[in-house]
């Protein structure tokens, strides 16, 4: 499996984790796995909402000393 | 030591000043030599570009000489560098000049790239340079009604815009008598109107104050200028009359050629604002890749902080602080009512409610800017 590529939007409260994802698959391929990190835990819910609304797969959410690493695959 | 600074906006133009006060003795010495590259000799007021599409200010307010802006004794010349050679702590410049350093900064801002979305560029007006701010204002001003949709790209500059272009359009249409004749329909990327939360839970219901429409987790994929339309990538579709963009943006070109980062947006560290693996290579405002806003304050309190620190190299070879993420921004709430969001990587703003008091305080900072330039505000 391909590395996944880091998005990390910790301390980011503007543009935010969610932004800094759009943002980063734009320069994707679809199939690439991404990590999102966030200190924020809004992105929780926030993430996976957006993936589920524009159609790329959500893998997994897990919390380490208050980061949150979302994981996903660009779908389309 | 040499230190050359890349650019010639906020940042580099803030850093450069604030290093040719803290080291004037090393100047006059001849330890320190300050050196800036710039692709202009005009220096712009880019935040001035919103009033200037809605006819509030003229283009020649927005521009200075750059050269009447830098302190005596910074060297500048207009001359845009092609090359990076990090490893020999070199540049090369347009004109074939190699620049040597000790110190390199690189402050060269960003551009827009509406053309990465198709049709946006033939079927929008925006306001992110002076040709396009005059362009909008003349279609503004020959509009006679309709639906005018807001459509904001992802990475944008200045993350107020969005908000502040359609509550100052809303005046704009006030004033003129068609409040009855114009919808305006406002679109965001994510999940609620505004990226940080408290600044969305005001807009929000500002907006329905207004009567001004909303959709969130709108993300433009293209627009159908021929049915002006506007699809986006979660498969809505919006139709309009007049197309407001907010662009998304690049970092330069010459980076991402020279490989120093994708989309020419460097890997910095987001306290120390080095370069990733570089010591003497530092990045300021809209060219790091730091998750934070792309805005004239973010440059400005990186300057702040990279003046400080590159003194303290040259006087002790250390830095002594580290940049906290400090954003500080106004927005405007309309023609006459502002607040402002003020925040860093560990506290979320908290904006109030706006009043003609903080409207008019920005309109007093839209000619002090030029004071904050030259760094001594």
């Amino acid at each position: 499996m391909a590395e996944r590529k880091i998005v990390d939007g910790r301390g980011s409260f503007c543009p935010g984790p969610l932004m800094e994802l759009i943002v980063a698959l734009k320069s994707s391929q679809i199939g690439d796995e991404l990590e999102v990190l966030s200190t924020d835990k809004g992105s929780v819910n926030d993430i996976p909402e957006w993936l589920n609304k524009v159609g790329h797969a959500y893998i997994s959410t897990t919390e380490a000393e208050g980061v949150w690493h979302i994981a996903l695959r660009k779908s389309k | 030591m040499k230190i050359l600074i890349i650019g010639g906006g906020m940042g580099g133009t803030i850093l450069a000043n604030n290093l040719a006060r803290r080291l004037t003795n090393e100047m006059k010495s001849g330890k320190a030599r300050i050196t800036m590259l710039s692709a202009s000799d005009k220096h712009m007021y880019q935040p001035g570009l919103l009033y200037l599409a809605l006819g509030r200010i003229t283009p020649d307010e927005l521009y200075r000489d750059q050269a009447s802006l830098l302190e005596a004794g910074i060297n500048f010349h207009v001359d845009p560098v092609t090359d990076f050679m990090l490893d020999n702590n070199q540049v090369k410049t347009k004109s074939g000049k190699i620049f040597d350093y000790d110190i390199l900064v690189i402050a060269t801002g960003s551009r827009m790239f509406p053309e990465g979305i198709p049709g946006m560029t033939e079927g929008s007006e925006t306001f992110y340079t002076e040709e396009s701010a005059v362009k909008m204002l003349k279609r503004l001003q020959s509009f006679e009604g309709g639906k005018v949709v807001i459509s904001v790209g992802v990475p944008h500059k200045c993350p107020m815009a969005p908000l502040e272009i359609t509550f100052m359009l809303h005046d704009y249409f006030k004033d003129r008598g068609m409040s009855d004749k114009v919808q305006l329909h406002y679109t965001y990327p994510i999940g609620r109107v505004h990226s940080l939360e408290n600044v969305a839970k005001w807009a929000a219901p500002e907006m329905d104050k207004l009567g001004i429409t909303y959709e969130t987790f709108f993300n433009t994929k293209e627009v159908d200028v021929e049915n002006k339309i506007l699809r986006s990538e979660e498969g809505f579709e919006v139709k309009y009359d007049l197309l407001i963009n907010i662009p998304a943006h690049k970092g330069m070109e010459v980076l991402e050629k020279n490989g120093l980062g994708a989309n020419g947006w460097i890997p910095t560290n987001r306290t120390k604002l080095n370069m990733e693996g570089r010591t003497n290579v530092f990045v300021c405002g809209d060219t790091t890749n730091i998750p934070i806003s792309k805005a004239g304050s973010t440059a400005h309190f990186e300057a702040d902080t990279l003046g400080e620190n590159i003194a303290a190299m040259v006087k002790m070879g250390i830095p002594v602080r580290e940049y906290d993420g400090k954003v500080f921004c106004f927005i405007e709430a309309g023609k006459d009512r502002a607040t402002y969001a003020m925040f860093n990587y560990l506290t979320p703003p908290d904006p109030k409610a706006p009043t003609k008091a903080v409207h008019w305080f920005k309109m007093a900072y839209n000619k002090l800017y030029w004071v904050s330039a030259r760094g001594l505000l």
